[in-house]
């Protein structure tokens, strides 16, 4: 399989871009202009590369395409192996049509250490792109860990008051359930003397050492998705983080645990993966219900958001866990929506917060009299995030409550309701926002989405839409390889299950 | 073997031996005004001996009746500690002329230690093994008191010196009672004498005395007191070396005597220095936290991080002595660049230490804050950095040895030391900017800065020859 090293084209380009970045000279100016240049050409040309991926994708195999493969230390068989499925296919895509909306999104609002800014966010981009395209264990981790450094420096030099606090947090949270991780992963390494994703996943782990590896992925992957009760960092981080940042972590950051719970949880420990599937719907419900009922008493808009994300990741681990088709397809493609969805609302809450430096709901009020594009478009992600047909949202929710009601039908009712309370404070957000009378004095000079604010939010609404109303597109994609890694894993779990 | 065919094993160790004679004699000629040029010289001494090293063809082989033993395990560490040596000894060129502390004894005393640290380093022999450990420390002894009108550094020589001489006559206690048992001092009569009655209790007695005198050489919990007060009140220049060569030299002897003569005791040794590795992983990690001072910060880093090398040793096995290997080569790089970078911490002429000076670094130097915040992450262990690669391959062999709760407990506790590592990037980088650092830091500061910070980024490039030839090193231990 040597060809043109695409993948790693697209992984390491942003990387270059930063270094071009990094030797920008002149004034302040002349730094911060070129600097952001620099970085929305660089990403826009890994957008473009990626689309060419996925063009000469083939979504009828479910093997790894694009597989680059170099010895990098042979004496212990561990390689920089890539490639993608068509799980990874879609989560490469949504990285490289954010990262030029994130560049896009803070050109006026980051004013210092522009330099800084673009290199940290490129290297970011590098960084996610490999963890989703390693096909090698000590591969993936270098990428998945990675990603701290300039999160931690991106929330805490860029954020707000209090960014000090949750950069920590972020930091330290994950890094914690991280080295549990690493600890399962040299486990494994020992036990069956691979690292590759591939080998792994056709390598019999016996029952009681999966349990243990299990529950050490689970450490990792729960804290980073996350899941209730080890969410905490994540409104935190999402409050202080400027709104790139929150636009990151919410689209791509979180889908790292989703992933993760994918790509290594259940194929690698499938036996461990249908044993402890209880735990993970009692908790992801628990996530639903709890996290929207505290989302429907926030004061700030980032924070509701950010506790609305808990909830919609508690669709999605219910999905990964309930073993069907739909279950699955459907929390891809929740991730996908979320991804999205979220990383625009964020974005919403970032052009009101550059006008009028508040995030507090109280601070608006009848906004659709001077901002009505901006009404429209807060409106569709409302939508979106509600569970509306005919937006990304209901698809996923669709899916996995549909796999849910075949693995255990409490845990879908309970489930379903998360959607009505889902709609209750989103509703309600929309509400105190929008409508009502415009009484605040401070508002009235408030100005409508500018230019490059459209351009920022056109290609989102229509993605919204468009996965809305035809997810075939994007449910096709992963539908081959879905369906591969359940069927490979039914016999498994049923061999293990009641032979050990 | 007439022993002209034995001295070409030595010419390292003769290199600096003749060097720092020749270099002593020129300066006690020329006077203080030679400082610089036996400096010059001393480095070029020390770079021979490093370039012989690199050069010799490898070989196992030994001189004068076992007492000197080569193969490429030592050499590899030989090559090390003169590394590590010579870019101290480089280093302190600047901070002693700018401290107006430039004497021509200062190169002289690194070249002895280092030549001590050598000699460690070969031993054959229970004696050869104490006359290196102590040409080596008295050295280190008069180097941390170098700066004689200082309060700070005279403690610091004195504190050494008290509890380095109790260290020395525990060690030499241990090695007693393992001459008792067996009735002579070489590394192979012992392991015979041993293997012969591995549960004797007078090779138990001596081991755990041994380990002691290790323990406080490496600075291991709970023989660590020394290290920060020594660490703090010795010139910065020194502090590096103390940081780098003789704890690269005393571990990397520590792993032949276990894996030679004691190996017959590998069940208890394992133990021990589990626990001792347990012990300063997390008292490294834990103390740190309280610490305002960047040499004393850099103190406790060095205990845990011994600690962490530590757990390779503790693994034993081909696999553990190759991650005990790649980890010191890391820590050599890293530690290297860490002290560049504190040395370049002057304002108004004078040197700063306290972590609170290096606020806002970011604003005021953005290259150096950079290089310090690589370090940081890297001593913290993250990917894709040097300090990752050196945890994942000790922790790799201590899961292989099954040691798997070691690796647990030690990756927690490297979180816990995540956190002041980051308070250093959060202090440069989140705060607002205290004054400038005098500028410029000097050619040597700034190449020996930016190829570490390098390095350190781009391990993972180097990764698998630095792997094969430890791998190489390590395989050399165990076929004698």
């Amino acid at each position: 399989m040597v060809g043109f090293p695409l993948l790693s084209l697209t992984i390491f380009l942003p990387l270059i871009g930063a270094l071009f970045v990094l030797a920008v000279r002149g004034d302040d100016e002349e730094i911060a202009r070129n600097a952001r240049f620099g970085a929305l050409w660089t990403s826009l040309a890994t957008f473009a590369l990626s689309l060419l991926v996925w063009t000469r994708f083939d979504a009828s195999s479910a093997e790894f395409q694009f597989v680059e493969r170099i010895e990098w230390l042979p004496a212990f068989r561990i390689a920089y192996v890539l490639g993608v499925d068509g799980i990874s296919m879609p989560f490469v895509l949504l990285i490289t049509l954010l990262t030029p909306i994130c560049v896009l999104a803070s050109w006026t609002a980051i004013t210092v250490r522009v330099k800084e800014y673009m290199i940290a966010f490129l290297i970011l981009e590098t960084l996610m792109l490999g963890a989703f395209c390693a096909l090698d264990f000590v591969l993936f981790y270098i990428f998945f860990e990675g990603v701290l450094i300039p999160m931690f420096l991106i929330i805490g030099i860029w954020g707000g008051p209090r960014r000090v606090y949750s950069a920590y947090k972020f930091f330290f949270y994950t890094l914690a359930g991280s080295v549990l991780l690493l600890v399962a992963l040299l486990v494994l390494y020992d036990e069956t003397g691979t690292t590759s994703v591939i080998e792994l996943a056709s390598h019999p782990v016996s029952l009681s050492l999966q349990r243990w590896l299990w529950l050490a992925f689970f450490a990792s992957f729960a804290v980073k998705l996350p899941m209730w009760p080890v969410h905490t960092w994540l409104p935190d981080a999402h409050v202080e983080a400027p709104t790139a940042g929150s636009v990151i972590l919410a689209g791509v950051l979180l889908k790292l645990g989703g992933y993760g719970f994918l790509r290594f949880s259940l194929p690698i420990l499938p036996a461990a993966s249908a044993e402890f599937a209880p735990l993970i719907f009692a908790l992801s419900v628990i996530a639903i219900i709890y996290t929207s009922l505290v989302a429907l008493v926030q004061e700030d808009m980032k924070k509701l958001i950010a506790y609305s994300s808990v909830a919609h990741m508690g669709f999605v681990t219910i999905g990964i866990f309930s073993g069907s088709q739909q279950g699955v397809q459907g929390a891809v493609f929740q991730m996908l929506a979320h991804g999205i969805v979220s990383a625009a609302l964020f974005l919403c809450v970032g052009v009101l917060y550059d006008r009028m430096h508040s995030r507090s709901i109280a601070t608006y009020g009848g906004l659709v009299k001077r901002m009505p594009n901006y009404a429209v478009v807060l409106m569709v992600f409302s939508m979106a995030a509600v569970g509306l047909p005919g937006t990304a949202g209901f698809v996923g929710e669709f899916l996995v409550l549909v796999g849910a009601f075949q693995a255990n039908t409490w845990v879908a009712a309970l489930a379903a309701s998360g959607v009505v309370l889902g709609a209750a404070y989103m509703l309600w957000l929309y509400w105190r926002v929008i409508f009502g009378q415009m009484t605040k004095r401070t508002l009235a000079a408030i100005t409508d989405l500018d230019a490059r604010e459209a351009a920022v939010f056109a290609p989102l609404v229509l993605l919204t839409l468009w996965m809305g109303i035809y997810p075939r597109t994007f449910l096709h994609v992963s539908e081959v390889a879905v369906a591969q890694m359940l069927q490979r894993l039914a016999p498994l779990k049923a061999a293990l299950l009641t032979g050990l | 073997m007439p022993i002209a065919d034995q001295l070409p094993l030595l010419w390292p160790e003769l290199i600096l031996g003749l060097g720092a004679m020749g270099l002593l004699l020129l300066g006690v000629f020329n006077g203080e005004g030679s400082a610089r040029n036996v400096t010059l010289g001393a480095v070029a001494t020390l770079l021979a001996a490093l370039a012989v090293v690199v050069f010799a063809p490898p070989k196992t082989a030994q001189a004068f009746g076992g007492m000197f033993v080569t193969n490429d395990f030592v050499l590899f560490a030989k090559a090390l500690v003169l590394a590590g040596s010579a870019a101290t000894l480089v280093l302190a060129l600047r901070f002693n002329a700018a401290e107006a502390i430039e004497r021509f004894e200062f190169p002289i005393l690194f070249l002895l230690s280092t030549l001590g640290m050598l000699l460690m380093i070969s031993a054959g022999d229970l004696i050869a093994l104490y006359l290196g450990l102590e040409l080596s420390s008295l050295a280190l002894y008069v180097l941390a008191a170098y700066r004689r009108d200082s309060a700070r550094s005279a403690e610091a020589g004195l504190k050494y010196f008290v509890l380095g001489a109790l260290a020395s006559g525990l060690l030499v206690y241990g090695a007693s009672l393992l001459y008792g048992i067996s009735g002579t001092t070489s590394f192979a009569g012992v392991g015979r004498a041993i293997n012969a009655a591995p549960g004797s209790l007078g090779a138990l007695v001596g081991l755990v005395f041994l380990a002691a005198g290790f323990a406080f050489k490496l600075s291991l919990v709970p023989f660590h007191m020394w290290t920060p007060d020594v660490y703090e009140g010795a010139p910065t220049p020194v502090t590096a070396f103390f940081a780098i060569a003789p704890k690269i030299a005393a571990l990397t002897l520590l792993t032949r005597v276990l894996q030679g003569p004691l190996f017959g005791l590998i069940d208890i040794w394992q133990q021990l220095f589990g626990v001792l590795a347990l012990a300063s992983m997390a008292f490294g990690a834990f103390a740190a936290i309280a610490q305002s001072n960047i040499k004393r910060l850099m103190a406790y880093s060095s205990i845990g991080h011994m600690g962490y090398a530590l757990v390779g040793v503790a693994a034993g096995g081909a696999s553990g002595v190759q991650g005990v290997l790649l980890y010191l080569t890391i820590y050599l790089v890293m530690n290297l660049g860490t002290f560049a970078c504190i040395l370049a911490m002057r304002r108004d002429g004078r040197m700063v230490e306290e972590i609170s000076d290096l606020a806002g670094l970011n604003r005021t130097h953005p290259g150096l804050a950079m290089a310090l915040a690589i370090f940081m992450f890297s001593l913290a262990g993250l990917p894709p950095l040097a300090g990752f690669f050196g945890k994942l391959y000790v922790f790799l062999a201590a899961v292989e040895a099954g040691f798997v709760g070691l690796a647990i407990a030690g990756l927690l506790s490297s979180v816990v030391a995540a956190y002041y590592y980051m308070r250093v990037v959060k202090v440069m980088y989140f705060d607002e900017p205290a004054d400038a650092f005098d500028r410029p830091f000097g050619r040597v500061t700034t190449s020996i800065l930016g190829a570490t910070a390098v390095a350190t980024v781009f391990f993972f490039l180097v990764l698998s020859p630095v792997l094969d030839s430890a791998l190489r090193a390590a395989k050399s231990l165990f076929a004698a």
